[in-house]
């Protein structure tokens, strides 16, 4: 086991932690960390495979590096538009849940247990 | 670096055309920006001229050439750089793309104007800007060679098309984009967690160097598995597609027909890129029939429940669901046909078929609706008496749509659906083809309920609530016959989407 | 075992730790604060895998930025937290996925522990090259030369959030001004704050943007640390948004896009190809292009955050 492997593993076990909260969580803004939790668990993974192409002098493969930046640049403007659409949301009426406009079907298809 | 690899890495006659076909969309976003108002929507639609133009000379490139239009970006070689490619099957999505953006955009000159004695309105200036953007990623993921640009090409498509959903501004349909976007971000970052295995496997993301490298292993199939996947939630393939009819309804109607016309067309094109030349040495059938048997689920469910829809625009949302569905059938077929030493290429001009042909007729079908709200001021199904009498041209452009939908002959669809079906014969997989000929009759009967409410005479002294401009009716005519003609296809004396596929030739080999 | 091994070790199960409460705690602010201090830890991860350039994007921007967002936003959401907590899935869904989750980390588990050895590396490509683009930092030379068609992209990426974001605006206040909520008082502790740091935060930014050709750092994470300095002066009252009608600010906004695709394309003239630099002209051509996109970047981003306009346009 060295740190690489070690990162890689831990990034594995983040992503599978975000992917849950996205799912289970039904607060659109427990979502986005959700996803940004995914998000930043593929980075990781990148960062560990980043490492382990260390050559010639580098600490690590540049190329991965490189996309890792952007890719977090991206992720980032995602949680942008998000929260915007989520704030807007709140603006036109407080209800801020991803339910569609029927209640009395979601409480019969959805009773609420416990 | 064996010949063919090589041949894929120099930049070709025409490749200079990729680099305009992907930028010049953009720049006409960044410039329309600036200028704002009604000066975004001129800058718009001039570029949408141009890029019709260069999706034109691209196509020329490539039958002049018979070969596959390269650009390498810079001169970096891949691995170390990027490159643009276009073979047959981009260059066919390419030109379907700018044929149908063009549609929309003269249809949507009406829609959003910048009225008179506005220095900018909102919504106008953000549908400009949103189109051109919507057109540069499409084009951005047909031409792509590189699986990570690809990555910022699908949060391009998303961060475009979203925005669209929610124009109006509507609370339900800011709750459709929101989950929309939901969806759309993690199905991009499971397709970015598959790239980043296979570059920690492979060491590059260039597709033919990834398609020589690619062995049947844990690390190519998890990549398989989470790009796949990932691209489903995107396309909205069932069971991941609750997010798509309320988006796709609720939207203005030119940008409808946008979504459901073209955007889902971009991550399901690049799950076939990945499928067929990626992944080539790794698919199965049993991988194939399961992807196949999701589409078939969709083309049942969609159907069934676009037929007890009220709303004409909701009815045609839930048909998108199930026409998506044909787009997976072609997944076990083609693969059936390698496994049998055939060439696999029936399979996928048709499902290439039913792509465009469900792109044509889907935008023609959404901008009719939009025209028949605009007569009427509502889209009940159940009272579209008089529909027919105001707006012969739209109700024409509808039943020649629907019929593309169902697959009558001359259309597109027809094409489409007698490729698969025989294919399916060929290869022994009757199932696939009895699906589509149930499907095929679902659709008939509400598109027939539709077109018989609109020959319904109105009530005496009714009148529309708004005129409607007759370029807008010849626009959603001209898709519409688009979609009805495409059969004409099989006339073409070569097989276009097959040019500069090298690389599915090489699977389709013993 | 050695003591990096076992700092790695200790790192990851805090990391893992606070992940997991992020995840599972009920409120919803707390959970922000929790990603926000998961997104500090990370930064030291980036650090332990030699990439400085992605420890500082990952500090100013998974950190700084996103967590002003989250916290911003939970903060308005507040007074929705008890309401929304009545839906829970059901205990078979949270099963499903639990399953689900786990058979991902699994797969990828398996993955890691397969990966190739040696591992295969673009290392000594990007180094041969360096050279020619004449910028000693190889992630400059990634986004600049090798791959900067993808930088590009990314920037219209940014921009193209930024429209959306516009485009969640009501009718009547488009072409009006983004807001911060603040309620700061220009004297109080805030606005000291702001006083003080900002002009500090500023100099950062503009050295990590400058030295960003050959050393750790460069435009993102220099952009990123300029816009928070720029949102801490608004925040703090000391300054106001400008409307998103402004033509200056418009301009600026595109200009490091559309000087990227210009310079590009004169790439077509004197070198041989698109993005193609002449021999001798790369470094001052990437610094032109990164100076370029420096504004750009720090508005996006600035305005990103700040949100959809809502104040009335100016008369």
């Amino acid at each position: 086991m060295n740190g690489p492997t070690l990162f890689g593993l831990c990034a594995a076990a983040l992503v599978g932690f975000g992917l849950y909260g996205l799912i289970v969580n039904p607060q659109p803004l427990r979502k986005i960390i959700g996803f940004n939790i995914i998000g930043s668990g593929v980075f990781l993974l990148f960062g560990a495979i980043a490492r382990r192409g260390a050559a010639v002098g580098m600490g690590g493969d540049p190329v991965p590096q490189a996309l890792l930046i952007t890719g977090i640049v991206v992720a980032f403007s995602a949680t942008a538009l998000a929260v915007a659409l989520l704030l807007r949301l709140f603006d036109e009426g407080g209800l801020v849940t991803l339910a569609s406009e029927a209640p009395p079907t979601k409480t019969t298809a959805d009773p609420p247990d416990a | 670096m064996s010949p063919s690899l090589s041949a894929q890495n120099l930049t070709t006659l025409g490749g200079l055309l990729l680099v305009l076909a992907i930028l010049v969309p953009f720049a006409g976003m960044l410039i329309g920006f600036v200028f704002g108002g009604g000066n975004a929507q001129r800058v718009a639609l001039a570029t949408l001229a141009a890029g019709l133009a260069i999706a034109i000379a691209i196509a020329n490139a490539l039958a002049q050439s018979g070969k596959a239009v390269v650009y390498i970006l810079g001169g970096w070689m891949p691995p170390l750089g990027v490159a643009l490619r276009a073979d047959g099957l981009s260059v066919v999505m390419l030109l379907t793309v700018a044929v149908v953006i063009c549609g929309i955009g003269v249809y949507a000159r009406a829609d959003f104007g910048t009225p008179s004695g506005v220095k900018e309105a909102r919504a106008p200036l953000i549908f400009w800007l949103l189109l051109l953007a919507v057109w540069g990623s499409l084009n951005l993921v047909f031409v792509s060679g590189d699986l990570f640009t690809l990555y910022v090409a699908l949060e391009l498509l998303t961060f475009a098309a979203v925005p669209l959903v929610s124009l109006d501004g509507r609370t339900e349909t800011v709750r459709s984009a929101l989950r929309y976007l939901l969806y759309a971000l993690l199905g991009s970052v499971l397709y970015l967690l598959g790239a980043v295995l296979l570059y920690g496997a492979y060491g590059t993301l260039d597709i033919p160097l990834l398609a020589a490298r690619v062995r049947p292993e844990p690390a190519a199939w998890a990549a398989l598995a989470l790009m796949i996947a990932g691209l489903l939630a995107k396309t909205a393939l069932f069971p991941l597609h609750l997010w798509l009819p309320p988006a796709h309804a609720g939207a203005p109607a030119a940008a409808s027909a946008v979504l459901s016309g073209l955007v889902i067309k971009g991550s399901w094109f690049l799950a076939m890129r990945l499928w067929f030349d990626v992944f080539a040495d790794v698919v199965t059938l049993p991988a194939a029939q399961t992807l196949a048997a999701l589409g078939a689920a969709a083309i049942l469910v969609g159907n069934v429940v676009a037929l007890r829809q009220t709303r004409l625009k909701l009815l045609i949302a839930y048909s998108t669901v199930a026409q998506i569905g044909y787009l997976f059938l072609m997944f076990p077929l083609a693969t059936g046909l390698a496994t049998a030493g055939l060439d696999s290429a029936m399979a996928v001009n048709g499902g290439m078929l039913q792509a465009i042909s469900h792109a044509t007729a889907k935008a023609a079908m959404f901008m009719a609706a939009g025209l028949v709200y605009t007569t009427l001021g509502h889209d009940r199904v159940a009272d579209l008496r008089g529909v027919a009498s105001a707006l012969p041209m739209t109700v024409l452009a509808f039943a020649l749509a629907g019929a593309s939908l169902i697959g009558l002959p001359p259309s597109g669809g027809f094409l489409a659906k007698w490729l698969l079906i025989s294919v399916a014969i060929t290869t022994a997989q009757w199932w696939w083809a009895l699906v589509m000929l149930v499907g095929g009759l679902l659709t008939s009967v509400y598109v027939f309920i539709v077109v018989v409410r609109t020959l319904a005479p109105a009530h005496v002294g009714w009148n529309p609530k708004t005129t409607v401009p007759r370029y807008q009716q010849a626009a959603v005519l001209a898709l519409a016959l688009c979609s009805f003609l495409l059969g004409a296809a099989v006339l073409c004396p070569v097989d276009v989407t097959q040019i500069g596929r090298t690389v599915s030739r090489n699977t389709v080999l013993p | 075992m050695t003591l990096a091994l076992a700092v790695d070790i200790g790192l990851t199960l805090l990391i893992l730790a606070m992940a997991a409460w992020t995840i599972a705690v009920r409120d919803t602010f707390a959970s922000v604060i929790g990603f926000v201090t998961y997104g500090l830890l990370l930064t030291l991860v980036w650090v332990r895998l030699a990439a400085p350039d992605v420890a500082l994007t990952e500090a100013a921007m998974g950190g700084g930025l996103t967590g002003a967002l989250l916290i911003g936003a939970a903060a308005r959401l507040r007074s929705t937290e008890s309401a929304s907590r009545t839906e829970r899935p059901s205990v078979l869904t949270r099963t499903l996925a639990a399953v689900l989750s786990a058979a991902v980390t699994a797969a990828l588990a398996i993955c890691v522990l397969n990966l190739p050895d040696p591992a295969p590396t673009l290392a000594p490509a990007a180094a041969a090259q360096l050279g020619s683009t004449g910028v000693g930092n190889p992630v400059t030379a990634v986004l600049l030369a090798y791959r900067a068609m993808d930088t590009l992209l990314e920037a219209i990426v940014v921009l193209l959030a930024l429209v959306g974001v516009w485009s969640l605006a009501h009718d009547r206040a488009w072409g009006g001004y983004p807001q911060l909520r603040s309620h700061a008082d220009p004297d109080g502790i805030l606005a000291y704050f702001a006083r003080v740091m900002a002009p500090v935060g500023i100099i950062v930014g503009i050295y990590i943007f400058w030295i960003g050709a050959d050393f750790p750092g460069g435009k993102f994470q220099g952009a990123t640390i300029l816009a928070a300095m720029w949102l801490l002066v608004i925040g703090a009252g000391l300054a106001h948004l400008p409307p998103v009608s402004q033509t200056w600010l418009r301009v600026l906004l595109v200009a490091g896009p559309l000087v990227f695709i210009v310079i590009g394309f004169a790439g077509l003239v004197t070198a041989e190809a698109v993005f193609a630099y002449p021999n001798g002209y790369a470094k001052p051509l990437i610094l032109a292009i990164e100076i370029a996109l420096m504004p750009t970047l720090v508005l996006a981003l600035a305005l990103l955050v700040a949100g959809a306009p809502q104040r009335m346009p100016p008369q």
